[in-house]
């Protein structure tokens, strides 16, 4: 009997603190959420989200941060777009139908690799190569470097959810006559929908919030691009410096810009959830 | 039911609840002490249900409502103030698959005792080698006790289970269809030890095949959709049943 | 029907090319960072580099050892603080808490690991900070501008918790109910049953969810640079400033383009990131795959 109430002792203590590891870990989130409302949410307005920023946003904190939350967009979506394209090839690629099992397990494992890549090394890397090619800061080399990032996100998010598709599902289709990339773009992506959506989501909420690899490629304007070439503001490197201004006016408004920041965020993730809800209508169950 | 025979497990109106579907109705059943009562029946009529309350392992799973009473030793065993795992103790479970736990051959034995009784060394050893000998796989094993658990073939394995469960000396076995996933020897070795181990112990089978129960029990409970149809010795259920349900599946009609 | 074949043949071609692309895309980063760290290797050593106190590159002293000391406490503290509770949390998840507040966990979670890291150093700065500066480095006798090691490791295993526990829950997730039933029907407790069988059943995805863990907070620029301190130089305690690889790089970026030498150094900084990184991903799989052949159950 003794010997059991040290164990029940030793149970109860670690349930406590179990109990609290999650209290941690939950509250770490509801202070952060709860920072950037407060202290945002304060020094947010209208101007923030319809001006463009000029050196005075960094000097006195006047002015606002349109161009960077444009410069996300465009840097984000096409980037988002390209990733999207590699990623389903790549995964629907991976399939036994057309590739030796041996062998995608090594490509998965340079996928996993890649997605283990710190994105300041993307960065790095956008940047050398743009040199070489003889460009300097530019939305393009932003979206090169963003596309690079969200590469293995994506696709492996994509191959976990086409691993799922059962086989009988391709056999019926190959049975109706249907070539393996027929079937592989139009049935299996069909079934695949959910996982894909939830995938894509994914990458785009890390690529819009990430700095370090935006950092040396897209550069620093407060104009709004009107090409591939010129470079751009984005939110998270907008934020960055901001922060980094000695002026706490500007520091301010670093909240403010990553309440919005959060925002777009929590919007995708939600849109994330939401989507993958609906687009299981076509899923073969 | 003759008065003598020592009773081990009496059940009082025992329901139980899961996910909103009401499985067990009802259910009064006296199980006798060192005997083998089966549990028969088709299935999906809650037979795995009924072994499983004996232990309170329903319980880990969410939406589980039980209600009434399981008396074990002249206790309740659903009263809340008592300790689960002294409950537990008591009930060896042999379930549908092996499943043995991830680590050694002689681990996997001494689990239990490392838990319950503190001992370790040559008497942790002496004790391992007995349970094993007692589960009829100690001369398979005996070379490669520090080998994987998993490396067993699955009979091996459910030996090893047996094994596992009769070393923190319970007093009932609980077997969940234990050679269903087994080839035709392993289950017979592992029917063979169930009929030598009902002398020191109350055993609980609960089997689809109505030869097995044939073979091996003692008792026989017959469930039917969540309710009990009938119980009693064992040649009294199968020699002359009383309802209709269990000559129907006796005959065969229902399975 | 020839249209559908040569479709066919096309599209399996392109399917083709872009995977060859990606599964040679991390050579072709080391390939780059290798050869445009190679002028600051034909005249210093490697060990110079990485052994030496003084970084000073206008006086061509490149020692980055500060700042390699600086990357290993920062990681290494945020782990000690991350592990225990990450595991200890994706317990409860799965194990303890009742089964309607598990999706609202999980989901709390999924959002922890959606938020971007210049949103954890902005939020670091204005609670961490002050926090570590008035209390806990005055704690232990030691003052602090709040802006320094332990500060960057609390943020890293904040970072690092949303994905230590997601891959433990996973994998806790997938033992089969029966395998915990054998543990529990010798009378085991709860506690005694995660202990001895669930955590070494999933031992080796919990050390994959380290290694990863581990690499996220190793690379992690942004939100490390802004809460460190961005000092390269070898700290006398963990509550006073350093710098990190990564940050490293982040910081001196705008000296990057002037001097060649100078950028070939922070390219060299980024191959040492990008090996080191590589290592523990490759462990990673490796320790996974060799441990799932033992521990098959």
């Amino acid at each position: 009997m003794e010997i059991l109430d040290k164990r029940n002792f030793e149970e109860k203590i670690f349930k406590i603190l179990m109990i609290f590891s999650l209290l941690v870990v939950l509250s770490s989130l509801i202070i952060i959420v709860g920072i950037v409302l407060f202290r945002g949410g304060s020094s947010l307005s209208l101007d923030m989200i319809t001006q463009v920023s000029t050196g005075e946003l960094y000097q006195s904190g006047t002015g606002g941060i349109l161009n960077a939350i444009i410069g996300s967009l465009l840097l984000a979506l096409p980037a988002t777009g390209l990733a999207y394209i590699f990623g389903i090839f790549i995964a629907l690629f991976l399939q036994k139908d057309f590739l030796h099992p041996r062998i995608s397990v090594f490509i998965r494992l340079s996928l996993d690799i890649l997605w283990g890549i710190p994105s300041i090394i993307y960065g790095v890397f956008c940047v050398m190569i743009m040199m070489f090619l003889g460009f300097g800061t530019s939305l393009l080399a932003g979206i090169i470097a963003l596309t690079f990032l969200e590469i293995p996100i994506i696709t492996r998010s994509i191959d976990e959810s086409i691993k799922m598709v059962p086989d009988g599902l391709k056999e019926s289709a190959y049975s109706l006559g249907s070539t393996r990339f027929e079937t592989a773009v139009r049935v299996v992506r069909k079934q695949a929908l959910p996982g894909i959506i939830a995938g894509v989501l994914l990458g785009l909420g890390r690529g819009i919030g990430d700095a370090a690899s935006i950092l040396f490629t897209a550069g620093f304007t407060s104009n709004i691009p009107t090409s591939l070439l010129d470079s751009t503001s984005a939110l998270p490197t907008m934020i960055y410096f901001l922060y980094l201004s000695p002026n706490p006016l500007a520091q301010q408004k670093a909240y403010a810009a990553a309440f919005i920041l959060l925002v777009i965020v929590l919007t995708i993730s939600i849109l994330s959830r939401a989507l993958t809800k609906k687009s299981t209508k076509y899923v073969i169950k | 039911m003759d008065e003598k025979i020592e009773q081990q497990i009496e059940t009082k109106n025992l329901n139980v609840t899961i996910d909103n579907n009401h499985i067990l109705k009802n259910i009064n059943v006296k199980i006798p002490a060192k005997k083998l009562t089966a549990i028969i029946g088709p299935s999906g009529c809650g037979k795995t249900t009924l072994l499983k309350s004996f232990n309170r392992l329903l319980e880990i799973r969410d939406d589980v409502k039980i209600n009434g009473k399981i008396i074990v030793d002249n206790i309740n065993i659903l009263s809340p103030k008592l300790n689960v795992p002294d409950i537990r103790k008591k009930m060896g479970l042999l379930s549908q698959k092996p499943y043995p736990l991830p680590m050694s051959i002689y681990e996997n034995v001494a689990y239990g005792l490392k838990i319950h009784h503190r001992i370790s060394g040559k008497k942790l050893d002496e004790t391992v080698e007995n349970c094993l000998r007692e589960a009829g796989i100690w001369g398979e094993v005996k070379d490669r006790l520090h080998d994987p658990a998993s490396k067993l073939s699955v009979g091996q394995q459910q030996r090893l289970c047996l094994a596992r469960a009769i070393a923190v000396q319970p007093e009932v076995l609980l077997c969940d269809e234990p050679t269903s996933a087994l080839d035709p020897i392993a289950a017979q070795q592992i029917e063979k030890l169930l009929d030598k181990l009902k002398k020191d112990f109350t055993v609980v089978l609960v089997t689809h095949t109505l030869r097995q129960a044939k073979r091996l029990a003692d008792y026989v409970i017959f469930l039917y959709f969540g309710y009990v149809i009938e119980q009693g010795p064992a040649n009294q259920v199968f020699d002359d049943p009383k309802q209709p349900e269990t000559k129907a599946y006796i005959k065969g009609d229902i399975s | 029907m020839n249209i559908r074949k040569i479709r066919d043949l096309i599209g399996t071609k392109l399917m083709l090319v872009l995977t060859i692309f990606v599964s040679l895309l991390f050579f072709l980063i080391f390939i780059i960072l290798f050869f445009n760290s190679l002028l600051i290797l034909e005249s210093h050593s490697i060990i110079e580099l990485l052994f030496s106190s003084t970084w000073n590159p206008m006086k061509d002293q490149f020692g980055l050892f500060p700042v390699v000391i600086g990357t290993i406490l920062v990681t290494g503290i945020s782990m000690l603080i991350a592990i225990p509770i990450s595991l200890l949390s994706a317990i409860y998840i799965t194990e303890y808490s009742p089964k309607k507040f598990k999706r609202p966990i999980r989901s709390f979670i999924d959002v922890l690991a959606g938020v971007p890291s210049v949103v954890f150093g902005l939020c670091a700065f204005i609670f961490l900070v002050p926090l570590v500066r008035d209390f806990i480095a005055p704690f232990f006798g030691v003052e602090s501008t709040g802006l320094c090691i332990f500060t960057a490791s609390i943020t890293l295993s904040i970072m690092v918790f949303p994905i230590i526990i997601s891959i433990c829950v996973e994998s806790f997730n997938s033992i089969p109910i029966e395998l915990k039933e054998a543990s529990l029907s010798i009378g085991a407790t709860k506690w005694e049953t995660v202990k001895k069988v669930i955590f070494r059943a999933s031992a080796p995805s919990i050390i994959s969810a380290i290694l990863l863990g581990f690499g996220r907070a190793f690379g992690e620029t942004i939100a490390v640079n802004m809460v460190v301190g961005g000092i390269p130089r070898v700290p006398s305690s963990i509550f006073h400033p350093g710098e990190t690889l990564a940050s490293l790089i982040a910081s001196k970026y705008g000296e990057l383009m002037s001097i060649p030498l100078y950028q070939s150094a922070l390219m060299f900084v980024a191959l040492t990131l990008f090996i080191v990184v590589l290592f523990f991903n490759l462990l990673g799989v490796f320790i996974l795959r060799k441990a799932r052949r033992r521990w098959k159950y």
